[in-house]
């Protein structure tokens, strides 16, 4: 159990600049979930922890200790690989005792904590059996056996779901957040996959091209986006983004679409007349009965069972999707389907630098920061 | 994944495979014939008739101090030219396999000493250690070393099996670096991550995987050195001083072309080809396991 601080993580391959200066503390126990597009620099964030490459700027802090320069064996940090990494040439035990065995533990200490972990994880009937004679989970467990029997200072998960079915995904998620709340071991876990991100996170990194775009709660991303690269990835179907600009002292949006809608929150601390992105999830959208003056053309209707997804244009050809309850019912593709905008769940960008636009605070409120 | 050519019929396969039938049976087939007869015939002194003497001249090696003195060293120097040429592979395998700054000429460098015919070889070293004008010789003299391997033969057998291995570290070399380059970074990584530093991390980790490639080239460095070794040997000592590097080629050669003794080299000749076929069925066991997988 440890905090961990990076301080301007930054890493260049020759020509190329992976990461821009990152800052990020994780606290005693919790659980930090590291999202973002392919390529966005994850992994390298990660194997910087790690020690695997060094950074080109920044330092990296544990428990208050400069490990920057430390030698990975040394770190005293647990990774869990995407591809496992198990030793092919060992047994499910021998595995495990690796880590145990070169820190001179005795033997007799080896098999009990080797044990127990194996109980916690259901790999008891496999102690003898080589990786190659496991299924993919089987796999995956013995990669968090190995790291949680030498009870690190940190855990590092690089993708670790991402090779097994839907199913069992879904499970071992499960498993994993409910393992780390009890160790109460402090978890860096990387994903793209924005459900595993909600779901296992105490706080959710969102990255984009080597920067973070937003550090906050799930719910809070989920809410209140920084900006538009992080409205636009989490949440799916994604946020629609209309194009339009502020008007009545900030307090309407003007869509090049045609209406004009009221914003919650009062007046915006920018010029009428910037230019802006109106944000609003799918789900959020209403289809209306009578015209509100938007008005969406449905181009392709998918059902999915409970619910059902609309796609279409809006009158200044922007692209909008649309999720209802239930079956499509009477909508045909082809129709104008009136949508109303419900103010609280509408989200507004400045268009040029794709950063949220909140109203400031009235006196009494919370502070509200997109970004820390 | 293999690629399978399909010719019609028997005549044309029959013919393309001619030309190399032809060359085996003129080249091998013929004299390895031949050396079985010679094996079971004696020649008298003048070499005017042979007569069958059956297995009299295998009986006479075998109940031979001096074959049996060559049969013991051929082992030592298989044993040492092996050791030293996969360790000597090894170790540059594993220094190379580091991400440094002119890998590639570093690499190209230390291949390059497998593309020089055994004969360039023995010059070289010649060159450098010759008792007289040896490049090196007068830096041994400095040192106190009384170097001359023409009348020294300790020293001789040290120089062919210097030489020996010198050769055949560049094939180790690229067989070890392949092994070390086909396992996977993450199990290294993992590894360290677990604590594993140095020396403990290649007994644990490199060594074990990189098995499969020692026990081939275990057998084909053995074959190397009993068979492939003749032309350095020839060239740098002749087998000599007195039988000091005389091996086991070298003594079929010295025996049946030098002193003439053509049933005794001939049964020789024979043993040698038992051994060979026996190192083959090893080498195809695990060259066909690796081409395999
Ligand atoms: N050793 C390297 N040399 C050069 N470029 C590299 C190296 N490692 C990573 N990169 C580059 O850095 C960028 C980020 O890579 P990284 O592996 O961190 O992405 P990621 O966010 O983990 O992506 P994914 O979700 O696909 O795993 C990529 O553009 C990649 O090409
Ligand atoms: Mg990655």
């Amino acid at each position: 159990m440890a905090r961990l601080d990076l301080r301007g993580l930054a890493k260049s391959f020759a020509a190329t600049t992976v990461l821009h200066g990152i800052d990020l503390a994780l606290a005693d126990g919790e659980m930090v979930v590291i999202v973002g597009a392919s390529g966005c620099g994850k992994s390298t964030l990660l194997r910087l922890v790690a020690g695997l490459e060094s950074p080109t700027a920044g330092r990296v802090l544990l428990d208050g200790t400069d490990i920057t320069d430390t030698d990975p064996s040394r770190r005293d940090i647990a990774m869990v690989f995407q591809n496992y990494a198990l030793y092919p040439h060992m047994t499910v035990f021998g595995n495990m005792e690796y880590g145990l065995k070169l820190r001179g533990l005795p033997r007799a200490e080896i098999a009990r904590r080797v044990d127990e972990a194996a109980a916690l994880l259901g790999l008891g009937p496999l102690l003898d059996r080589r990786p190659r004679q496991l299924s993919g989970g089987q796999r995956q467990r013995v990669a968090m056996g190995r790291a949680i029997v030498r009870n690190p200072k940190l855990f590092l998960f690089d993708e670790p779901l991402s090779n097994l079915d839907a199913r069992l995904r879904v499970q071992v998620r499960a498993d994993i957040r409910r393992l780390q709340r009890r160790l109460g071991v402090t978890s860096l876990y990387v994903t793209h996959d924005q459900t595993e991100a909600m779901t296992l996170a105490d706080r959710l990194v969102v990255m984009h091209e080597g920067r973070v775009a937003q550090i906050a709660s799930p719910v809070e991303v989920f809410d209140r986006p920084a900006d538009t690269y992080v409205a636009g990835f989490i949440g799916d179907p994604a946020m629609n983004f209309c194009p339009g600009q502020l008007a009545e002292g900030g307090t309407v949006a003007a869509l090049v679409a045609g209406a004009r809608i009221p914003l919650p929150e009062g007046r915006r601390a920018v010029p009428d007349g910037t230019r802006i992105l109106l944000g609003i999830r799918p789900q959020h959208a209403l289809p209306a009965a009578t015209p509100t003056g938007l008005a969406m053309t449905v181009e392709l209707i998918e059902p999915l069972g409970s619910e059902t997804l609309l796609h279409g244009r809006l009158a200044d050809d922007t692209s909008f999707a649309l999720r209802i309850a239930g079956p499509p019912g009477p909508l045909a593709e082809g129709i104008a389907l009136p949508v109303h905008l419900p103010p609280e769940q509408l989200h507004v960008f400045d268009a040029a630098t794709g950063l949220r636009l909140d109203a400031p605070p009235r006196s009494g409120a919370a502070p509200v920061s997109g970004q820390h | 994944m293999e690629r399978r050519t399909l010719f019609p019929g028997r005549a044309l396969p029959a013919f393309l495979v001619l030309p190399q039938l032809a060359i085996t049976a003129l080249f091998f087939l013929f004299p390895a014939w031949r050396a079985f007869v010679e094996s079971v015939r004696a020649v008298n002194g003048f070499g005017l008739n042979a007569r069958f003497v059956g297995l009299a001249n295998f009986a006479a090696l075998l109940g031979s101090g001096t074959y049996r003195a060559t049969v013991l060293r051929t082992l030592l120097y298989c044993t040492a030219v092996t050791a030293l040429a996969m360790a000597g592979g090894l170790v540059l395998a594993v220094f190379a396999d580091r991400e440094i700054k002119g890998r590639a000429i570093y690499r190209a460098l230390l291949i390059l000493p497998y593309a020089i015919a055994p004969a360039i070889a023995s010059v070289i070293f010649v060159f450098l250690l010759q008792p007289e004008i040896g490049l090196l010789t007068g830096v041994l003299k400095q040192a106190g070393i009384d170097w001359n391997y023409v009348l020294h033969g300790g020293q001789a057998l040290g120089l062919v099996i210097l030489v020996g291995a010198w050769k055949q570290v560049a094939y180790n070399f690229i067989f070890y670096l392949a092994g070390l380059q086909s396992i996977p970074r993450t199990l290294i990584e993992a590894a360290a991550l677990d604590g594993a530093r140095g020396w403990y991390r290649f007994r644990t980790m490199l060594w074990p995987l990189l098995l499969p490639t020692t026990l081939f080239l275990l057998v084909v460095n053995t074959v190397y050195a009993a068979f492939d070794t003749f032309a350095l040997i020839f060239a740098l000592t002749g087998g000599g001083p007195g039988t000091a590097t005389e091996t086991m080629v070298v003594k079929v050669y010295r025996d049946g072309i030098i002193n003439l003794d053509l049933g005794g080299s001939a049964a020789q000749s024979v043993i040698l080809m038992a051994l060979i076929v026996a190192l083959t069925v090893l080498q195809f066991r695990y060259a066909g396991g690796r081409e395999r997988t």
